[in-house]
């Protein structure tokens, strides 16, 4: 009965050549997206093409997206972390404490990673191992990790960084090619390993995907939803050390907002708000568009709402194309 | 690779020689402010465009974050640098943080100064304060007794016992009280800067002091409270209330006649003096402990050792122009 049917159905040898794909893919869109950006800023202001004002320009995103890495993979495996930023002041605050006791370089970098990942702890062991909501957790941890600064500091701020300590957000490995710029490109490669290229980055898609069926599979869900919490708050931490060295200060009003630009830059980099799919390259691509936007924008002294205007035009723009030329 | 840093490195040559041809016809300025859409500051921006025009070689960048904070401004400060502008004058939202950016302004050759909310002295050329301490000491006297030509009795209702501020201003008031002859300070009393207890501290000081003309406030949540208060005692043209205050909120007390005139710093002169300055210092006044640096219509800046200087006298509203400001602070 079925044999005849079968016969009439045209069965492609593969869906797609694998250069369809690509092309077809939102980091083509991406990539398209950011030429015209980068070109329409190039004709829109004379200072735009010059390597050290575009050097300047990626400290608008190098902090933000080395967090948008570590979120990318949180939210592919159903998670979110709205905490980040707080996690930023705290791990800057208590930088401040231990340099203010007179600790040196070395002492106040390893103390700011080492409350992020604490941080990121606190979140994990609430998430994961007390199966509780993530978007809950991190909103009260949000608070709760900001407060705790705005204990210790009040309206003061801690200043006198050792010098040596500017390097970190202000210093240059070679050329223009800044310290933030290079962790961002080294952070890149490992998150994109490690998403792409191992065990872990498998798991982290299929709990996105089902949770449930992730567990029956022998997928140690709590387990990975716990490292991916740490990473994020490792990646806070790493954040918080290069902030801090690029302000030069701490006040516990610092990164204020800067966890909603993390995933803006995130959903713009074509992961599924809603877990199971998304690549880091999607990620890098949108913090280039963000950070030249930005920068474009802020060179043709446009003010600042009009800049958070066009960005969330942006976001919906790129969201929505796919669906509307591709409409299945 | 080598095809991409030509590329680059000729367009970086071009705008460099762009921004040099800007420069020649034009002083570009950018007055920076907490964030934009603030009434004090668009005032402000008014006043930079007057002294532009004034100028006639100055052009008038003003920008800021959406928001008040230190980030934001970091990444205007960044995108001025790499317009090239002239000079940079700003409000800021933390007087640390902004220190790294500004200093790499300065490196770059741009002339830095902050106005209003200061930047720390290694981060700025100068600082220009709208007022200063002595200046609104004599001015919160000024006002009660040019009101009460006969003289009398006046009392002062401050914030809190320990604002520094406030106490700093009664102490350089009490110090000039001396050159105004019949005029009698009867007590000080603190309203802590809440609208009822405020409001209470005046009623009390009515009933203590039946020949009392006048009741200074050098804070504006306690001149609108006293004026409330002098209002709804039915005392309108028997106590004058004064002091510093904001003329959104005192137009109606201004109008009712319960306070006859009041001051606080213009931002339209401040924006004025901040482009005035800058100015100036591009064209090579030196910004240093001692110097004299003109401000156009304000007069002339007297730099301190922290290289502060203060504006002028707080600006004195009333009657005539309360209903111009009313709209804008």
């Amino acid at each position: 009965m079925s044999a005849p049917h079968t016969q009439n159905r045209h069965l492609p040898d593969r869906l797609q050549t694998p250069a369809m794909r690509a092309l077809r893919s939102w980091e083509a869109l991406l990539v398209v997206v950011f030429i015209l950006i980068f070109t329409a800023n190039s004709f829109a202001s004379p200072y735009f093409l010059n390597v050290w004002n575009l050097s300047d320009a990626t400290f608008n995103f190098t902090e933000k997206a080395m967090i948008a890495f570590a979120m990318a993979m949180l939210i592919i495996a159903g998670e979110i972390d709205l905490s980040v930023a707080s996690i930023i002041a705290l791990a800057s605050t208590a930088m401040g404490l231990v340099m203010s006791a007179g600790y040196g370089v070395p002492v106040i970098v390893v103390t700011g990673i080492a409350v992020g990942l604490i941080c990121g702890a606190i979140n994990g062991v609430l998430v994961a191992g007390m199966n509780l909501p993530s978007i809950v957790v991190t909103i009260g941890t949000m608070s709760l990790f900001r407060g705790v600064s705005f204990i210790i500091l009040g309206d003061q701020a801690f200043t006198g960084y050792p010098k040596e300590f500017a390097f970190f957000g202000q210093g240059y490995v070679f050329w223009v090619i800044s310290f933030e710029l290079f962790l961002f490109a080294i952070t890149a490669v490992i998150f994109y390993i490690l998403l792409h290229r191992t065990n872990f980055g498998r798991a982290v898609f299929v709990i996105g995907n089902n949770p449930v069926g992730a567990l029956f599979s022998g997928v140690r869900v709590a387990r990975v939803r716990f490292i991916l919490f740490l990473l994020t708050g490792l990646m806070s931490g790493i954040a918080a050390v290069c902030l801090t060295s690029r302000l030069g200060s701490t006040r516990p009003s610092i990164a204020t907002g800067m966890e909603l630009e993390i995933i803006t830059m995130v959903v713009l980099g074509g992961v599924n708000i809603l877990g199971g799919s998304g690549s880091i390259l999607g990620v890098v691509l949108a913090a280039f568009i963000m950070g030249m936007v930005t920068f474009g924008i802020g060179l043709l002294n446009v003010p600042g709402i009009v800049m958070s205007i066009f960005l969330g035009l942006l976001l919906i723009a790129v969201i929505a194309a796919p669906k509307l030329i591709w409409r299945k | 690779m080598s095809i991409l840093k030509k590329i680059l490195t000729t367009a970086a040559l071009t705008s460099a020689m762009m921004a040099g041809a800007a420069q020649a016809e034009n002083v570009k300025i950018a007055l920076v402010v907490k964030a934009l859409g603030i009434g004090f500051f668009e005032a402000a921006a008014k006043g930079a465009e007057e002294a532009a025009k004034e100028l006639g070689d100055v052009e008038i960048i003003y920008t800021g974050p959406t928001d008040t904070t230190a980030e934001g401004q970091i990444e205007v400060i960044n995108s001025l640098i790499a317009q090239g502008v002239n000079a940079i004058a700003i409000s800021a939202n933390d007087k640390d943080a902004l220190v790294p950016a500004l200093q790499k302004a300065m490196e770059r050759g741009i002339t830095v100064i902050s106005w209003d909310s200061g930047v720390a002295p290694e981060g700025r050329q100068m600082h220009l304060n709208p007022s200063s301490n002595a200046l609104i000491g004599n001015t919160i006297i000024k006002l009660a007794a040019d009101n009460m030509p006969e003289g009398g009795d006046v009392a002062i209702l401050s914030a809190s016992a320990t604002a520094t501020n406030q106490n700093i201003w009664i102490e350089e008031a009490k110090k000039v009280l001396p050159n105004y002859a019949g005029i009698n300070l009867v007590d000080v009393v603190y309203g802590d800067d809440l609208a009822d207890k405020s409001y209470r501290e005046a009623q009390g000081l009515i009933a203590k002091y039946p020949n009392l003309k006048a009741i200074i406030a050098p804070t504006t949540v306690g001149i609108l409270a006293a004026s409330q208060a002098v209002t709804d005692g039915g005392l309108i043209g028997k106590v004058n209330v004064t002091g510093l205050g904001l003329p959104s909120e005192m137009a109606g007390a201004v109008e009712s006649g319960a306070t006859k005139s009041f001051a606080i710093w213009n931002p339209i002169d401040l924006g004025y003096a901040a482009t005035m300055l800058s100015y100036n210092i591009v064209k090579g006044a030196k910004a240093e402990a001692g110097a004299e640096i003109g401000m156009g219509r304000m007069g002339t800046a007297k730099l301190d050792d922290n290289n502060e200087a203060a504006m002028s006298d707080p600006f004195t509203y009333d009657a005539s122009n309360i209903a111009e400001f009313k709209s804008i602070f």
